[in-house]
């Protein structure tokens, strides 16, 4: 009667339970790094995004709302900051430089904001010039809508093509099986701007009826790294699954990436929300994890300073805090290794135009990587 | 005589009835919250995370410092603490609740997966909770 039980226990766990297909190429120890990491800010809390002007000093933006320009090791908190709604995973995100800045001046970044009718908050894009240790000329260029008071999947990283045009992510604010397929509403999108914040004439769904024309690409969950190629001038992007399922994908114009349809994750809880990984008409990753890592920034690596990672993907891990480096052949990843094992949780990585590669680290600070002696 | 003793046992149920259906009301909406703000790193069953998420699950850190775990929450965790003998040296960040959010989540925290508080944890106790100084 026990065996029987026990069986019975088995069948039904295997029924609630979903099975996941791991990633074929698994994460490794390194056998030899020759690089090492260097300590360039210290004392910071949750620096979510950092861009560098062209005197090598670093914009950060730290999460509960504050933008600290670091020059000349000092830190300077920035004023005339807009409202910005804290909540959950939420805050004030990333920063990014527009990429004639010597001329224009432009910043950009993005930011839960309360603007709206409805409680609580949707992610922003705002630009703004740095006058002195304030901002000005700020204006919002984007913001979704609706505010809700869900503290999850605000996206948020920003990217600028090779044409000049502005890209960021939105995740699905937790709103699943509402946001992500459907292109008349915000969230679990890609966005495409031009740099003034009007919508390109050539954008996917212009003249779609009611769809928001901003939209990129669709079918995301939460995109939290972001980076043009620098071999090939596309962007690509990770996000994050849930129990499972984290994504490398190269955004295409007008594609649908399949979020929640298709998905190599599962639930939380262990049950599953759907039953296929693949489907005409919606985007196979470049990658998937499984299990998840929790990807946040995303950088390739095209620089001199770094001979063994060139071509390479890194990407931070806020679960397991290390980072990845991923190594491609024909857009196939073929070797995984984990970077810094225990170094915190990787907020961020960014190559710089020094040509070192920066990493930010909650509960720590940025990081510079180098040549070992 | 009679008649007061009756009213006052009368009294004494219907509170402890109407303490009961509060918490069993606030936990239910700290089920909510704990789905969108926390189930991420101490997962659906609270064990956490080992080395980087300490577990709220039988947690000893959650029973014995109430007022810390509040704490905590509302402000967002820093530094060491020892959870059932194990050191953890991450951080939380605030999540930007309101005091009657974190009362519920810890309402319901702090009565699940074999964890027992029957003493409410209320709007008013979370208010009154400062940010630590140090």
């Amino acid at each position: 009667m026990k065996k029987l039980s026990l069986i019975l226990f088995a069948f039904i766990t295997c029924l609630t339970c979903a099975q996941q297909i791991e990633s074929e190429v698994k994460a490794e120890e390194p056998s030899n790094v020759n690089y090492t990491t260097e300590m360039v800010v210290s004392d910071l809390n949750i620096p979510w995004g950092m861009d560098f002007l062209p005197d090598g000093s670093i914009l950060i933006s730290e999460k509960t709302g504050e933008l600290i320009h670091f020059k000349n090791g000092e830190k300077t908190t920035i004023e005339g900051m807009p409202d910005v709604y804290v909540r959950g995973q939420g805050g004030y995100m990333d920063v990014k430089l527009h990429p004639d800045y010597k001329n224009s001046g432009w910043i950009y970044f993005s930011y839960v904001s309360p603007e709206g009718e409805e409680p609580g908050g949707n992610t922003a894009i705002m630009r703004a010039k740095l006058n002195g240790n304030s901002l000005t000329d700020k204006a919002i260029l984007y913001k979704a809508s609706p505010n809700t008071k869900v503290g999850r999947h605000f996206g948020s990283r920003i990217e600028f093509d090779n044409d000049g045009f502005l890209y960021f992510s939105i995740g699905d604010r937790a709103n699943r099986d509402v946001n992500p397929q459907d292109i008349t509403r915000d969230c679990g999108k890609i966005y495409r701007l031009n740099d003034d914040g009007s919508v390109p004439k050539d954008n996917p769904f212009v003249g779609a009826e009611n769809a928001k024309t901003a939209i990129f690409s669709y079918g995301h969950r939460n995109p939290q790294g972001m980076v043009k190629n620098p071999f090939t001038g596309a962007i690509w992007v990770n996000e994050h699954g849930p129990r499972g399922g984290d994504e490398i994908n190269i955004i295409q114009k007008g594609k649908n990436f399949g979020w929640p349809i298709i998905s190599y994750g599962i639930n939380y809880d262990g049950t599953s929300f759907t039953d296929i990984t693949e489907k005409e008409g919606m985007e196979q990753p470049l990658f998937y994890w499984v299990p998840s890592i929790a990807p946040s920034g995303m950088t390739i690596v095209s620089s001199d300073k770094y001979p063994d990672w060139k071509g390479n993907v890194l990407a931070g891990s806020l679960k397991f805090e290390y980072l990845e480096r991923l190594v491609l052949e024909n857009n196939k990843v073929i070797k995984r290794e984990k970077l810094f094992e225990g170094i915190g949780r990787i907020r961020n990585v960014v190559q710089a135009p020094d040509g070192y590669i920066y990493v930010s680290v909650e509960s720590h600070g940025i990081v510079k990587i180098v040549p070992k002696n | 005589m009679k008649k007061t003793y009756f009213l006052s046992i009368a009294t004494c149920l219907a509170v402890t009835y109407i303490s009961a259906q509060s918490l069993e009301e606030s936990k239910k909406r700290g089920k909510e919250i704990y789905t969108d703000f926390c189930v991420t790193c101490h997962l659906p069953n609270g064990k956490g995370v080992e080395k980087t998420f300490p577990p709220l699950a039988n947690s000893d850190y959650l029973m014995k410092n109430r007022e810390a775990s509040i704490r905590g929450i509302k402000y967002g965790q820093k530094g060491e603490i020892i959870v059932n003998g194990n050191t953890y040296n991450s951080t939380m960040a605030p999540m930007g609740l309101s005091d009657d959010e974190v009362a519920d989540v810890m309402n319901y925290i702090s009565n699940s997966w074999g964890n027992k508080n029957e003493k409410e944890v209320t709007e008013e106790e979370v208010a009154k909770i400062k940010k630590a100084t140090n």
